[in-house]
């Protein structure tokens, strides 16, 4: 957005940063300097310290210690105000939109003084027409899909004319198809001038669209490069210090029982917020795993929620759980069907923060485990089935009286896995197993939800990362506003494909020409 | 004599609704921020005292007010500190500040039980007053009742009209948000929890200074919970709320229909007495029935602490 | 430069000094306001915590105040664990008053040892029924019950006036709004001769003990806990919500009405407007202080007992309203939740950066 001819300091320079949070260095010692028009990747896996670095650089933390200069001056950016005022742009992973309010609304709250909101609905007219990024400014922002949202969130940017933006995994909302897009937006940017952060642990990504990379390792730099030099392997090993792990993954075997058949299944959504389900059919059997793919937002959550029990169904049939109709039956009673659950919410849902390991483990499997006797709780058994969680999926940092809240993700993730597993499941249904998971635990848990199979567990896997489900799955569908494709079986799915159909536009498809026409955006 | 009886009933009604309306739109804007402060009720029983005590000593009812006002956003900055600054439970310490004022208000008010203030006489609006039937039962009043409808102008234009008003709806559907695009979020919820202490204080006024000049230990009688039922029941939104507040008022005067109307049977006065606090439960019942309906209205971050640096 | 600063992990060790912190600054905001009233502060304090304690009588005293606050307590307690909001306790007081009242009147001068028994029953049924409604009303339409049960609280005032002042009201009372006094049948026992210290003492000791089994060693207790840590932990794992709430209320809707029986049938003897002397409420501070715990409740009672001894030694002796033991209690709850800032945060001088 300024002019092309490059001054001769860096935009950003980033000298020995540290970041202490109690208990943890997040940040140490980071140096990072991006130039003009150039797209800098920061590259690492979850924890690595991507985030913390980020809300460095827009104000939202300080730093403990070291220097930020901007285009050679030192400055303390003391909040994102003046982050802003600065000219730096974020668009952050989990949106920072207004529901409730029009998209106009929305950048007028993000612009200083009173701006008048036809005029702003011009600007933001004019601006995505420019760019690529097609938004009505006066829609409301709970009507929009996860891409819109995306849209509105970097024009909100573009419209502060922003010498350097923020990108913190931006790709983890969008298609494949729409990825591509944002991309084009991205490189013209550059050219214009624009200075861009991308924050994102996907390789393939960053080689096909990055100048040059910083990677973080534990919350230090662990190299430099420039990305289209390097091979994904190469990058992987900077950014784990290993090579990536891989699973081992037979072919499924042969043709068990239906343990997990949806017939029919709708339900409108109880939150009007939220997405209704539209005459859902599918069937998982013994000794395999299906994958739903999908953009997030796209009814996975109520699809989640009417399997599982959460949210209760008005008739029987719609789901039905290893021969038995459910559909009416509360989440326990499934759970005795042989249902086993893993949430994509693990604190405050799959776990509960405050209690300690112990408590965790009675949570789902005190009836099925034996740990209730009377109506009375048996503490003895509860520690040892919680023990036995922790030695067989290798949860580390703490001990069965530990509380969840303390755990990092990915222990507490391999926790509650091994909690469902060692229920010796009928059924499992996972929901982003291996969201925001180290790559360590990241494979073990894969492998974990393999092996289960092999042992003649049927299995669902729900996920965003279309990475993660070709790696694991047998056969896979994708759900996009509400509905589900046909599943495919592994061998016969091209990435492309899925990836169209995850903007609804599978064969006998019978989604409404606007609603078509919008996904195709999205 | 029937038209007599519908401008009484219409009179008592309007000043009845008053203090509500006061108190509601106060903790209406508070709530709109996303907090929850269900300390009203002592916040309106200290504006009371304040506010007599005041008006006593001074000889000034307009005094009186500025005291219940300014003691009424004290009694909520003290909610403040600890729900905003120390991030503690919103209902815990609306509880405790409910408690704690009634408490307070009782006590300073002791010595003052005994007294009573002069009648402040009602201001007549020129020709309007002189309609048959409204005219007496609603331009002729106590200016507080103008200063209702004033505020319910002001809190209107401000809420869908100012840039100030969009700031304040927006940090109290997602604090995070506003606070990440820039807004000082700890500040502008001080300000409408400060403002909603404010005003209900001045609502405690009204009842001690104008409505029944005079102070009893527990002359708010739930008013303040029936304030905080009124913005529930109105969803959120400041048309509601005097629609929801007179209709109060209209239940709370409703032993002038029974008189009036000459009936004979032999009714318990306590059951009219506790007509406002059931109607409170019908009302409230009769909006949470759809969930929906809550959920699409309610600040979506009502009652949650924020912390900045989570 | 002092500033707060996020532990890793919740203190367990503040979770329960805050109480004793928030007492410690409760008492000396005291201090300071008997001195702003021109009174000696030392007197004062004296008057408050250590007068009243100072032979059998005064000890005695204490726990009998002490007693509808532990009850009360006990029950809202096991509510608010579930973050279940009742509170309108001081209501289901009342009505627990009126229905052992109601027991006691149709007993007349009975002399059956099955009144007393017929009189708890008939009070906590009347508090639980009377907790139902908001329970009621909160599973089947959604209605906060934080309000239902609060304007309920007035209700059952109302109740009580009209009964004492109407169908209950003693023919030979000299139209005071009151009952007949209670028959002895219908009085609970005097557990130490010379005071009025009597039998609901043991209902408390009782109910706090009942909690403790509740509350840590039953699946439904645990299951409550759940549900008021994480409702969508609890929802995840299949606890059923309705069943949390009906729970929650009943028990202290109950627990309130044991407390209402144990007051008609102890110290008062009849049934009176005077009532309500705020233990329901007093009884959400006891809860709060006391840690949602069983041993905690019985010591803030105890300490909220104090400060209503308190408030009538200095109405006697100082000539101050004996409201300042609200204003008291009031303060005791405003600084407990702001010491509990510090099971969160611990303080730290000097800059973020210097110590990093």
């Amino acid at each position: 957005m300024t002019t092309s001819s490059p001054p001769p300091t860096a935009r950003l320079a980033l000298h020995g940063i540290r970041k202490v949070y109690p208990g943890v260095v997040a940040n140490d010692g980071i140096d990072l300097s991006v130039s003009p028009g150039e797209i800098h990747a920061v590259l690492g896996e979850n924890g690595a310290g991507k985030s913390t670095l980020m809300k460095i650089i827009y104000g939202v933390t300080r730093p403990s210690a070291g220097e930020i200069h901007w285009e050679g001056q030192p400055v303390t950016v003391r909040d994102p105000a003046h982050a802003r005022e600065l000219g730096i742009g974020m668009v952050f992973q989990h949106f920072s939109l207004f529901e409730t309010l029009t998209v106009a609304e929305n950048v007028a709250l993000a612009l200083p003084g009173r701006p008048d909101l036809r005029e702003l609905s011009r600007r933001i007219e004019e601006v995505s027409a420019r760019y690529g990024l097609p938004v009505d400014p006066r829609r409301t922002v709970h009507a929009l899909s996860v891409g819109e949202r995306q849209r509105v969130e970097i024009v909100r940017c573009l419209l502060q004319q922003p010498r350097l933006l923020i990108m913190d995994e931006p790709t983890s909302v969008l298609t494949p198809q729409a990825v591509e897009k944002l991309f084009e937006t991205l490189r013209r940017l550059a050219a214009e001038g624009c200075s861009i952060l991308y924050i994102s642990h996907k390789l393939d990504e960053i080689r096909a669209l990055c100048h040059s990379a910083t990677v973080l390792r534990g919350g230090r730099v662990s190299g430099h490069c420039r990305p289209a030099e390097e091979t994904p392997a190469s990058m992987a090993r900077m950014m784990i210090g290993k090579d990536l792990p891989h699973c081992e993954h037979s072919p499924a075997q042969g043709d068990g029982e239906v343990r997990l058949r949806l017939a029919g299944l709708s339900r409108a959504s109880d939150d009007p917020y939220g997405v209704d389900l539209r005459d859902l059919h599918l069937e998982v059997r013994a000794g395999e795993i299906v994958g739903i793919a999908g953009v997030s937002g796209n009814g996975q959550q109520e699809l989640l929620r009417a399997i599982s029990g959460e949210e209760r169904l008005a008739e029987k049939h719609p789901v039905q759980i290893c021969g038995t109709e459910a559909g009416r039956l509360s989440a326990g009673a499934r759970r005795r069907l042989g249902l086993c659950f893993v949430p994509e919410e693990r604190l405050g849902r799959g776990a509960v923060p405050a209690l300690p390991l112990v408590d965790n483990g009675l949570l789902t499997a005190a009836r099925s485990q034996g740990l209730v006797r009377a109506g009375f709780l048996a503490r003895g058994k509860a520690r040892a089935f919680a023990e036995r969680c922790i030695a067989a999926f290798d949860v580390r940092g703490g001990g069965a009286d530990t509380a969840a809240q303390s755990l990092s993700g990915g222990n507490l993730q391999k926790f509650i896995m091994g909690r469902e597993i060692l229920q010796a499941p009928k059924l499992l249904v996972a929901a982003q197993p291996t969201w925001g998971v180290d790559v360590g635990a990241a494979a073990f848990i894969r492998q974990a939800i393999i092996d289960l199979r092999n042992r003649g567990c049927a299995v669902l896997v729900i996920s965003e990362e279309l990475d993660e489900l070709f790696e694991i799955c047998d056969r896979i569908a994708v759900i996009a506003q509400g509905r589900l494709s046909p599943p495919r079986d592994i061998g016969e799915a091209s990435m492309e494909e899925i990836g169209l159909w995850m903007s609804g536009l599978w064969p006998g498809a019978e989604t409404t020409a606007p609603a078509a026409a919008e996904a195709a955006h999205a | 004599m029937e038209g007599n009886l519908f401008t009484a009933v219409l009179f008592a009604t309007v000043v009845a609704g008053t203090p509500l309306i006061l108190t509601a739109l106060g903790l209406l804007v508070s709530e709109r921020a996303g907090v929850l402060n269900l300390g009203a009720e002592g916040m309106m029983a200290v504006g009371a005292v304040a506010a007599f005590a005041a008006t006593h000593h001074s000889g000034s009812p307009w005094l009186g007010v500025l005291a219940g006002l300014v003691a009424g956003a004290a009694m909520a900055l003290v909610f403040g500190f600890l729900a905003i600054t120390l991030q503690a439970n919103q209902v815990a310490s609306g509880l405790a500040l409910a408690i704690f004022g009634v408490g307070l208000a009782a006590f300073i008010g002791k010595p003052y039980e005994s007294l009573a203030l002069p009648a402040v006489p009602p201001i007549r609006l020129p020709f309007i007053a002189d309609i048959p039937l409204l005219g007496e039962a609603l331009y002729n009043q106590q200016a507080l009742v103008y200063g209702s409808w004033a505020l319910f102008w002001a809190v209107l234009w401000f809420l869908y009209r100012s840039r100030a008003g969009l700031v304040l709806r927006a940090v109290g559907e997602s604090p995070a948000a506003a606070h990440a695009i820039g807004h000082p979020v700890v500040r502008i919820r001080y300000l409408a929890v400060a403002f909603g202490g404010a005003m209900a204080g001045v609502g405690g006024a009204f009842l001690s200074v104008f409505y029944t000049p005079m102070w009893v230990e527990g002359m708010v009688a739930g008013r303040g919970w029936i304030a905080l039922a009124l913005v529930v029941f109105a969803t959120w939104r400041p048309l509601r709320v005097m629609l929801g507040a007179y209709l109060f008022g209209g239940v709370m005067v409703s032993q002038l229909f029974v008189q009036g109307a000459g009936l004979q049977i032999d009714f318990p006065s306590q059951f009219l007495s506790s007509l406002p606090y059931l109607a409170t439960i019908v009302v409230l019942v009769a909006i949470s029935r759809n969930p929906a309906t809550i959920r699409l209205n309610s600040p979506l971050s009502l009652g949650k602490p924020y912390r900045a640096d989570a | 430069m002092l500033r707060l600063e996020p532990r890793p992990q919740a203190s367990r060790l503040m979770t329960w000094l805050s109480p004793l912190l928030a007492t410690v600054l409760t008492l000396v905001a005291g201090g300071v306001l008997f001195a702003v009233l021109g009174r000696d502060p030392v007197e004062g304090l004296r008057l408050f915590l250590v007068a009243p304690l100072k032979d059998l009588y005064g000890l005695s005293e204490l726990l009998l105040k002490a007693t509808p606050l532990m009850l009360c307590a006990t029950g809202l307690a096991i509510g608010f664990r579930a973050n279940i909001w009742n509170i309108g306790a001081e209501g289901q007081f009342m009505l627990g008053a009126v229905g052992a009242t109601g027991v006691a009147l149709w007993a007349g001068e009975s002399e059956s040892a099955l009144v007393l028994p017929g009189m708890l029953l008939g009070g906590a049924l009347a508090g639980a029924a009377w907790a139902a409604i908001p329970a009621w009303l909160k599973t089947r339409f959604n209605a906060n019950e934080i309000l239902v049960s609060l304007m309920l609280v007035y209700v059952a005032q109302l109740l009580v006036s009209w009964l004492v002042f109407g169908p209950w009201k003693d023919p030979q009372g000299f139209n005071f709004p009151q009952t007949v006094m209670f028959a002895d049948a219908a009085l609970l026992p005097v557990l130490v001769d010379g005071t009025r210290l009597h039998l609901g003492l043991l209902f408390a000791l009782a109910a706090l003990v009942a909690a403790y089994v509740f509350m840590y060693r039953s699946h439904a207790g645990f299951r409550m806990r759940v549900a008021g840590e994480a409702p969508d932990a609890a929802r995840y794992a299949g606890f059923s919500a309705s069943r949390t709430i009906w729970t929650g209320l009943l028990c202290g809707g109950a627990a309130a009405g044991v407390a209402g029986m144990a007051e008609v049938a102890g110290p008062m003897g009849q049934l009176t407007d005077k009532l309500g002397l705020g233990y329901g409420f007093a009884a959400i501070i006891v809860a709060f202080v006391g840690r949602l715990h069983p041993l905690g409740i019985f010591l803030a009672s105890l300490l909220m007992a104090l400060l209503y001894i308190g408030g009538e030694q200095v109405q006697q002796y100082m000539n101050l309203p004996n409201s300042i033991a609200l204003v008291f209690q009031g303060l005791l709850l405003f600084f407990l939740l702001g010491a509990d800032v510090f099971i969160r945060y611990r303080l730290r001088f000097g800059s973020e950066a210097a110590s990093a």
